[in-house]
């Protein structure tokens, strides 16, 4: 079987991101990216369906972006995938476009089983794995947490608000994975080593349209410092009033 | 994910291939996630994460230059110093578990073991399926352990082994330990293993550094070796040198990794540390330290990389490792210290690594030959006239 994973390259979460020129778009300088946390759950997933199924399936990963992205892909290779896909593209898409370009490679790849982070820690739409199983046709289970894949039908526990949903679903599928799915293996050094051999296919992504478009960036407002009202219980009268009409939280 | 940056102000890292950054990610990623979290409970305690030694194995850590049909990396020199790097940003005794089982027990194996010690033993402490320790100091024989005392004879099938030697890292949790002992005055390596019937090694206690390290006394009373334990291409006191060689190369790139979690703990603290209405970093006493560490990191790791670069090329000599060895553990026991005044009172607690990389940098400084004998060593090159012997 050929096993898909998406895999998007990102700012590292402890980076500080600034607003570029434009006023909608990240100012690149300075940024230090990585693979995308939720898409290490994804590859290592895959890969672990791999060593289950048996040698002859493949794991590919399927990534765009600009050259840069090349690392995240390297790292996935390093971790034991098969080989990647770079789809390049220097300009910005939506989750649309991004969609629609990844899910003709997945086509063509000829995947059945697809695998995405359950969302990109960049943008935050949360969609990608929806809509390419929308584009594909293919069943979609989101947020999972734990996954067993018998032949062609698969049994994924997903998280939902305040418990968990067992669900099972026939292949072709799309499975987007949360934290706790797995822990991902790190790269080893002769894994490192390995990737240096595998290939990174290189194309243009397919044109496609971006249905939304982003105006403008802000960033969130600073936090304010802190106020000491005193330091004993006379100050209690003062700090439920200040609670109450001016944080308005009681 | 938070992910440590490192310090790299000169852009040391473009002079790195692809496969060396990824190598050092992978090995930043690892410290972070499996060797912070648990460093400061290990250290309190006086206990060796050994936990971490399978982990460690799986990722390739250990004897990383060695041949793939050992089962290791074969990788070069470069990487092998930033793995060191790299692990020592975590703590020194993590490192030193590592320095030792490559650079000091597989690596005299490696080189001076017959093809049986090599097959067998190789990859099993690659694997870590096996630690090994390595046993030179002894007692009374420090910065000069050719006048040891631990000596072999020759018996029927094998070598009785008496004397004793003592510092000796991962001594207690070794399966094999690689001892020095004079065989009719020549100085010879053995294969000691841990089942052998005269041979103790107890854990010393009482040490205010490296205290998530083993660090142990080898007794030997008459203890018998067989003779396929000797290590048959070693003929005296120098092959045991070649060994601290390859272990002070490790050490010269380990402490720049204390050098970094030293400076980039001091410089985000002087940046929010409020005193006199203003972050500390605002005064120029502050600046003026913070600029001097961050010159002698940058010095530090030119240093190594071009060290690294020449024993790739085979051409490092002895006195250019002294040399990084001894400037960088020196620069990195000042960093510590000069970061724990930064930080105040709360340098000396254990919500900062500061005051446990100063502490393990004073062993730093004195194991694989004191800072005294690596300037006697190059004192020695440069002049052509030897002060120690
Ligand atoms: C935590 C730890 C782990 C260790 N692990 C190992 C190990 O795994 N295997 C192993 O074999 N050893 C190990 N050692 C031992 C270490 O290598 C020795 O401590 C070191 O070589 C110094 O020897 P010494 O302590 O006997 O000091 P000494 O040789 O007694 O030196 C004391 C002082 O005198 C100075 N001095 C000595 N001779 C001269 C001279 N000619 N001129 C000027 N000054 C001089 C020294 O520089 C030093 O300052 C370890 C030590 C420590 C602390």
């Amino acid at each position: 079987m050929k096993i898909a994973v998406c895999v998007s390259h990102v700012p590292d979460t402890a980076t500080k991101v600034k607003i570029g020129e434009d006023g909608k778009s990240i100012d690149p300088n300075g940024v230090t990216y990585v693979i995308n946390p939720y898409d290490e759950y994804a590859v290592e997933e895959a890969l672990k369906t791999k060593e289950k199924i048996g040698d002859d399936s493949e794991v590919i990963i399927i990534t765009l972006g600009s050259d840069i992205s090349k690392e995240s892909i390297r790292k996935a290779l390093a971790m034991g995938a098969d080989k990647g896909v770079l789809l390049k593209e220097d300009n910005q898409r939506d989750s649309f476009g991004i969609a629609k370009a990844l899910a003709e490679e997945i086509k063509s790849q000829g995947c059945e089983l697809v695998f995405c982070g359950k969302q990109s820690v960049d943008y935050d739409n949360s969609i990608i794995g929806q809509l390419i199983a929308e584009l594909l046709g293919y069943s979609c289970v989101t947020v999972v947490v734990e996954l067993t894949i018998d032949v062609n039908k698969l049994t994924a526990e997903r998280e939902i608000e305040g418990g968990k949903e067992i669900v099972e679903s026939e292949l072709p599928a799309v499975i987007t994975t949360q934290k706790g799915l797995n822990e991902p293996r790190y790269a080893s050094l002769k894994g490192i080593m390995t990737a240096k051999k595998k290939t990174i296919e290189e194309k243009p992504a397919v044109d496609s349209i971006n249905l939304t478009e982003v105006l403008r960036m802000h960033l969130p407002p600073s936090k304010q410092t802190g106020r000491i009202l005193g330091t004993d219980k006379s100050a209690v009268p003062e700090l439920v009033k200040l609670l109450r009409e001016e944080a308005k939280v009681l | 994910m938070n992910m440590f940056e490192g310090a790299d102000y000169f852009d040391v890292e473009s002079l790195l291939s692809e496969e060396e950054v990824l190598i050092r990610n992978s090995v930043r990623e690892f410290v972070s996630k499996e060797i912070i979290p648990v460093i400061e409970t290990h250290y309190r305690n006086g206990t060796f994460p050994i936990e971490l030694v399978p982990k460690m194995a799986e990722l390739g850590l250990l004897g990383i230059t060695f041949p793939e049909k050992y089962s290791c990396a074969n990788l070069n020199y470069v990487s092998y110093g930033l793995i060191n790097q790299e692990l020592e940003r975590g703590d020194s005794g993590i490192r030193s578990f590592v320095s030792v089982q490559s650079s000091l027990v597989m690596y005299p194996i490696f080189v001076f073991g017959s093809d049986e010690q090599k097959n067998k033993w190789l990859p099993l402490l690659g694997k870590g399926e096996k630690i090994g320790c390595f046993g030179l100091t002894e007692p009374d024989y420090g910065s000069n352990p050719g006048g040891m005392l631990t000596k072999a004879e020759k018996v029927d099938g094998g070598f009785h082994l008496n004397g004793a030697k003592m510092w000796i890292t991962n001594g207690t949790i070794a399966d094999v330990a690689v001892v020095w002992a004079k065989l009719g005055g020549a100085v010879r390596g053995f294969l000691v293993e841990k089942e052998f019937k005269g041979f103790s090694a107890p854990e010393m206690k009482g040490k205010h550094s490296l205290r998530a390290s083993v660090t142990s006394e080898l007794i030997f009373d008459n203890v018998f070796i067989p003779e396929e334990n000797l290590l048959p291409k070693t003929e005296g006191l120098k092959n045991a040198l070649m060994c601290l060689n390859q272990a002070r190369y490790s050490i010269a790139w380990g402490v720049v990794g204390s050098m970094m979690t030293c400076y980039d703990t001091a410089l985000s603290y002087a940046k929010t540390r409020i005193q006199f209405s203003k972050p500390i970093a605002a005064y120029q006493l502050t600046q003026d330290k913070l600029v001097y560490m961050i010159s002698e990191i940058t010095k530090a790791q030119l240093l190594n990389l071009q060290l690294g670069r020449l024993k790739d090329k085979g051409n490092a000599k002895h006195y250019q490792v002294s040399l990084a060895k001894r400037n960088n553990c020196e620069k990195a026991l000042e960093m510590a210290h000069i970061s724990r005044e930064i930080l105040g009172a709360n340098g000396i607690t254990d919500e900062y690594p500061v005051m446990r990389h100063a502490a393990n940098l004073e062993s730093v400084k004195t194991y694989e030959g004191t800072h005294e004998m690596h300037t006697l060593i190059i004192g020695e090159n440069i002049t052509g006239i030897s002060a120690f012997e």
